[in-house]
């Protein structure tokens, strides 16, 4: 097994990974912004080293801080949580380079996955059901051309990146024009390039993603799905395991297709296929995740895989046979509520001090978190400060388990969307498992009256 | 002739100004985008009028409820 992994990451991916890399018996190795110097997971790992100031790009986003700190302590993987450098191919090849094992996928499979349009041409090659969309667009004549191939509404995507981080809709021609600008200048700013594409704006869609699981010996495996249809600025809040109000075998059908898809081309780490579901028309491929994703939790809970240690074990070369029972089955319902530092009614964000910050604890409830009472959420980094993820013997267990637990969580200083979460929790459609990625907005609406 | 106050709906800092003391602006428009935490949130007035003043620049650090330009109406 590996020596000594360096987190590369901070909040509670760090906190996740390093609690993974003790119980393995691996040294860990932390890093952090000056904006981090107090969080109280770094006394968790076996030592921890600045890197430099509270900007990303000053720290979590500083290839060189980050490949110094692996060269100095001579570590031999490094595991770059999601997030910042997870899905960078260049950081990949470099951390190889010096080498260190990069946790994650081969170098390649970041790029190809990268980069939307191609990734969805590939994929589509191979089988992968999907909707109509575009390649890039070369200019505003060419994505009016494109919008009246697809038939508005249609959602402007960047080709960049992913993460929800600069979509926008548009319903007409006028609408298009306006957006793609805002649309190009805001893939720019976070993914460095400003490629947009056009992709048919599905109504009322639910998210559907597919957890896989690969080794470097060419065996690919899934571990069923999440629903994360509960979302707010085309970001996750409420993601579950399994899927509720859906049919098994519709399911498993998709997910032995996608391990099949990812057999064939021979991917070889653990990684997430997303798609929307479309009642009448089914599965329509979104994008892959070469990565662990901030939801993994659920399905850890459902299925007692621990994917962090999963992900090392295949990335050290062992093979899934080692790794994974035979049989993986499904136990339980599983959700997790992402806690965000925001007005839970407009989401703007509310950084602040963390005066109480008392997460619940009990049967059945887990929080990861990288925050304590007395920390600062700071401005710099994304809203989201706790993940509270609970176990029941059903779905109506664990919504109940869910409210119960996020009545118990004491937060002052900041505003925070657990007045939304809960409200969600409440909606008749939420807990009859009739969920869409609309279903925030109506949620709103009624926090509003 | 009346003014307008804009206040800051949240704490963050200003990357970019989009319009310029004098500009014409109708109710819903965005004058200026806000960044906190990874989101770019734009600035909208609720008010038909003119721009008088622009009490931050690009970079500034803004709270909440902070006023952030003044508006003739």
């Amino acid at each position: 097994m590996f020596e000594k992994v360096v987190v590369a990451n901070r909040g509670a991916a760090a906190a996740r990974i390093i609690r993974a890399l003790n119980g393995m018996g691996v040294k860990s190795v932390a890093v952090y912004s000056e904006a981090d110097e107090s969080a109280p997971y770094l006394a968790e790992a076996s030592e921890a080293h600045a890197i430099g100031g509270a900007a990303p790009a000053e720290s979590y986003l500083n290839q060189d801080a980050i490949l110094d700190v692996v060269k100095e302590t001579n570590a031999d993987g490094l595991h770059p949580g999601y997030g910042f450098l997870a899905e960078n191919s260049d950081f990949a090849a470099r951390v190889e380079a010096a080498e260190c094992r990069f946790i994650g996928p081969a170098a390649q499979w970041l790029e190809a996955m990268g980069h939307k349009t191609r990734a969805r041409d590939m994929m589509k090659e191979y089988g992968m059901p999907m909707g109509s969309s575009s390649s890039v667009l070369k200019d505003d004549d060419e994505a009016l051309a494109a919008a009246s191939d697809i038939g508005y509404p249609v959602l402007i995507k960047p080709a960049g990146g992913g993460g929800g981080i600069g979509m926008l809709p548009a319903r007409d021609d006028e609408q298009l024009v306006k957006m793609l600008e805002r649309a190009r200048s805001m893939a720019e700013r976070s993914f460095g390039t400003a490629e947009v594409y056009l992709e048919r704006l599905l109504e009322q869609p639910r998210h559907i993603e597919f957890q896989m699981v690969a080794d470097e010996h060419g065996n690919v495996r899934h571990l069923f799905e999440r629903d994360c249809s509960v979302q707010r600025r085309h970001q996750k809040v409420i993601e579950e395991a399994p899927a509720p109000a859906l049919a098994r075998e519709v399911v498993v059908d998709l997910a032995d297709s996608a391990a099949s898809i990812l057999t064939k081309m021979g991917y070889n780490n653990i990684g997430t296929v997303e798609t929307l579901y479309d009642g009448n028309g089914g599965f329509n491929f979104l994008e892959m995740n070469t990565r662990l994703q901030v939801e993994h939790g659920v399905t850890e809970e459902v299925t007692g895989i621990d994917i962090v240690a999963t992900q090392v074990r295949s990335s050290f070369g062992q093979p899934l046979s080692e790794i994974l029972p035979d049989d993986v089955e499904i136990s339980g319902h599983s959700i997790q509520a992402r806690v965000y530092a925001e007005d839970p009614i407009k989401f703007f964000p509310s950084p602040g001090p963390l005066e109480v910050f008392r997460p619940p604890s009990g049967d059945g409830i887990r929080v990861d978190t990288g925050f304590a009472e007395g920390g600062t959420v700071t401005p710099y980094y994304d809203p989201m400060i706790a993940k509270v993820i609970v176990r029941g013997d059903d779905r109506q267990d664990a919504i109940d388990k869910l409210r119960e637990a996020l009545d118990e969580f004491m937060i002052e200083g900041i505003k925070t969307n657990i007045p939304f979460i809960q409200a969600t929790l409440q909606n008749e459609a939420f807990v009859s498992g009739a969920v869409h990625t609309g279903l925030a907005e109506d949620v709103v609406a009624t926090l509003k009256k | 002739m009346a003014e307008e106050r804009v206040r800051s709906e949240m704490t963050g800092k200003v990357w970019k100004i989009v319009t310029k003391v004098g500009d014409k602006v109708s109710d819903g428009d965005e004058i200026m985008i806000l960044e906190s935490m990874k989101m770019e949130i734009p600035v909208m007035v609720d008010t038909d009028g003119t721009i008088k003043e622009f009490l931050v620049g690009e970079g500034d650090e803004v709270t909440e409820d902070q006023e952030i330009a003044i508006l003739e109406t």
